[in-house]
């Protein structure tokens, strides 16, 4: 939004019709929000950013203690810590990643993951977009109280709902396929981008909408040519989260998906030992699983920070 | 382009509130219609009925000769730019302009030189590759309008096009929506609550008060006869003067109290308003404009009509004084002047008040000063009367009834 500062000359004759209940307010403010103001200031100084700096350090040990881990040999990380790696660089290999690409377990598990994780997105951000425009844009009978029950969808715990949906699935050849798991991920992903998105979608200038409806748009037209790219930020944002979680969800696969159409994080989780002796698939393994998600978020990091309704309206 | 007809139209919502009542109006084709009224009165809502955004709740509307009541915004082949103008912020202004062409599956290339056309109209040429963020508020305002014109639609809908503009590109804004809607011709209702715009842009004007129709006429017809109080407050700024007054007979003419003070009426205003006849020996509510009084001590001033007060407030304009003094006369007050006052943003007028606030506009000759008394010469000859009950006009005959409720089918 461009944030002029328009002349407020018509005000005033206002301002005097209620002249008493007016004035308290304008004398305080200025010195009550500087403590705050000062503060977001001074994040951009250079005491501030280093000490920032080495937070980010700090929270990226363990991610490079995975890193270091996966490219030392088993005999190594069994005999001294990952560090030492730091002062010994002939220690790295890649040997435990070419390990893993041989394993055929492990890449078929990879591919479970892909294959639940994408259309798992998909579907989501689809439906949720679409279902989001009609509840921000479109009058239809029961619509805020079918809304509500959206939002209230959003409080279940997906703990609660484990039991119910596998008796569900019981009777049916879904058990313990890729489809099982999908449609658990879409289910109670639904709730969420509906919410995230609705709101979103209320916020576009009402003008807009009713610009392309007498421009000539039908409402599918509305949606695919002005609702979709003045989303995208929000719908970037709501495919990212729900591919992240859907990656690096264990729960759900480990109840619905069979030894056939485990994902990766299943797969990890059965090469934990009580002593701790796969090291060099587990790490290798984690590793890659977290590039996935890493290259993603940077794919669409930009719509995060991208101001796209600037102009829209005055 | 083709004739816009109101009959009856009326929105009522959910709630039991009516927003427009009995709306009637009929636009010709080709003519330029101006709904103005203070805001809340209901204007934008009939602008809104007629483009289709807003369900009519009673009455017909007829856009060329089909009746369109049922037709949704897409279908009624009408443009609209918005008070805030609408334009798509991931658009360039290319698309803008050409997106209702391409919705409407036209061929790239007819898209193509309409969009150029519309441009070069607008003196958009050499910013159709950037994007509205980019541009001016007046460029965007004039995107807006070429988004609207490069269509060619039967009908042209403004909800106040000019609001979000400064005052200088406002006036020349102004000049310039004038000059298209003649060069194309097209029907064009536009709502404004700014009666400089409806003044000037307006065939005619027709002014709302909380969604019923009060007159519809060319501008200098509502100046010159309003058809009420409401109408003659609203229009002329500064705002006609209000008072309440008695008129008895004198002679071949008639005096005019006002509050100890006395206005020859001339006996030439009684033969045209015959009416008035019948308000002889009794309250009467007087409209003076201001601009209808100046000095009396600029001109030797004949005695009748001059009203002597003491100046509170004399602003100097340059090419004019605003002179502000009070006469012991009551103000008038009724559903009428209480609009006007909260449209003013000032206090509920005070009925009870011994005195009336009075704006005369001087000639900058005249050495008229704050704090000093004065003596305001009143042409006579132009007053504005009005029922104090009902707060119609008093004019020659009923011929100010008819105009009131709009039944021109000429």
């Amino acid at each position: 939004m461009s944030a002029q500062v328009e002349p407020t000359g018509p005000a005033e004759p206002a301002e005097r019709s209620q002249e008493g209940r007016a004035e308290p307010a304008a004398h305080e403010g200025a010195p009550r929000r500087s403590a705050a103001a000062r503060l977001v200031a001074r994040t951009g100084s250079g005491l501030v950013q280093v000490l920032l700096i080495l937070i980010a350090l700090f929270w990226m040990v363990p991610t490079l203690g995975l890193l270091f881990s996966s490219l030392r040999s088993p005999q190594d990380n069994a005999a001294s810590g990952w560090w030492t790696v730091l002062t010994e660089p002939t220690q790295l290999t890649l040997q435990n990643y070419a390990n893993l690409l041989d394993n055929p377990d492990f890449v078929a598990s990879f591919g479970n993951t892909v294959l639940i994780t994408v259309p798992s997105t998909l579907i989501i951000v689809v439906v949720a977009s679409l279902a989001a425009y009609a509840f921000a844009w479109l009058e239809f009978p029961g619509r805020d109280w079918l809304f509500l029950g959206v939002v209230g969808l959003l409080v279940v715990p997906i703990q609660v709902a484990l039991v119910p949906i596998s008796s569900l699935y019981g009777g049916t050849p879904l058990y313990g396929s890729i489809l099982a798991v999908v449609l658990f991920h879409v289910g109670f992903g639904l709730p969420f981008g509906i919410f995230l998105l609705r709101n979103f979608f209320a916020a576009i200038p009402r003008d807009l909408l009713e610009a392309a409806r007498m421009d000539g748009g039908k409402e599918l037209t509305i949606f695919r040519r002005v609702i979709l790219p003045l989303g995208g930020p929000a719908i970037a944002s709501l495919g990212i989260f729900q591919f992240l979680w859907v990656w690096n969800d264990l729960l759900v696969a480990l109840v619905f998906a069979s030894e056939a159409s485990q994902p990766m994080t299943v797969a990890l989780q059965s090469q934990m030992r009580q002593f701790g002796a796969n090291i060099d698939v587990i790490a290798s393994g984690a590793f890659l699983s977290m590039v996935v998600p890493l290259l993603v978020f940077f794919a669409f990091q930009r719509y995060f920070v991208q101001g796209v309704m600037a102009g829209a309206v005055k | 382009m083709a004739q816009v007809r109101l009959s009856g139209i009326g929105k009522t919502y959910p709630d039991g509130t009516s927003a427009v009542k009995g709306l009637d109006l009929d636009i010709a084709d080709g003519e330029f219609l101006v709904l103005v009224g203070p805001s809340g009165c209901g204007k934008t809502t009939a602008l809104r009925m007629v483009a289709g955004l807003e369900e009519i709740s009673s009455g017909t509307l007829t856009i060329g000769d089909r009746v369109v009541n049922r037709t949704p915004a897409r279908d009624r082949d009408v443009a609209m730019v918005f008070q805030s103008y609408a334009l798509y912020p991931h658009l360039s202004v290319r698309d803008n302009i050409a997106f209702g062409l391409q919705l409407r599956k036209l061929p790239k290339r007819a898209i193509k030189e309409r969009v150029e056309e519309a441009a070069e109209t607008l003196g958009l040429t050499e910013h159709l590759d950037r994007r509205p963020r980019n541009l001016s508020g007046g460029q965007r305002q004039r995107v807006a309008m070429g988004r609207a014109i490069v269509r060619q639609p039967q009908a042209f809908l403004m909800d106040e096009p000019l609001s979000n503009l400064d005052a200088k590109l406002r006036v020349q804004m102004r000049a310039e929506i004038s000059r298209i809607q003649r060069d194309l011709g097209v029907t064009t209702v536009y709502v404004t609550h700014d009666q400089v715009e409806a003044m000037t842009l307006g065939d005619r004007v027709a002014v709302l008060k909380k969604g019923v129709l009060q007159q519809v006429a060319p501008p200098q017809e509502l100046y010159n006869h309003p058809a009420n109080l409401f109408v003659a407050g609203f229009i002329g700024s500064p705002a006609m003067n209000l008072l309440q007054g008695r008129l008895d007979a004198d002679g071949p003419g008639a005096r005019l109290e006002l509050g100890g003070q006395a206005l020859a009426v001339p006996a030439r205003l009684l033969a045209e308003r015959p009416r008035l006849r019948e308000y002889l020996g009794r309250d009467i509510a007087v409209g003076i404009r201001p601009e209808d009084m100046d000095d009396a001590d600029l001109d030797g001033a004949d005695g009748g009509a001059v009203l002597s007060s003491t100046t509170d407030l004399v602003e100097a304009l340059g090419p004019e004084l605003l002179v502000h003094f009070q006469v012991p006369a009551p103000p008038v007050v009724t559903e009428d002047t209480k609009e006007l006052a909260r449209d003013a943003g000032a206090d509920n007028v005070d009925a009870a008040a011994p005195y009336s606030d009075v704006i005369a506009r001087f000639s900058p000759r005249s050495q008229a000063r704050s704090g000093r008394p004065v003596r305001v010469r009143v042409d006579t000859g132009r007053l504005y009367f009005f029922d104090p009950a009902t707060g119609d006009g008093i004019w020659d005959e009923p011929a100010s009834a008819t105009q009131q409720k709009e039944g021109t089918h000429a």
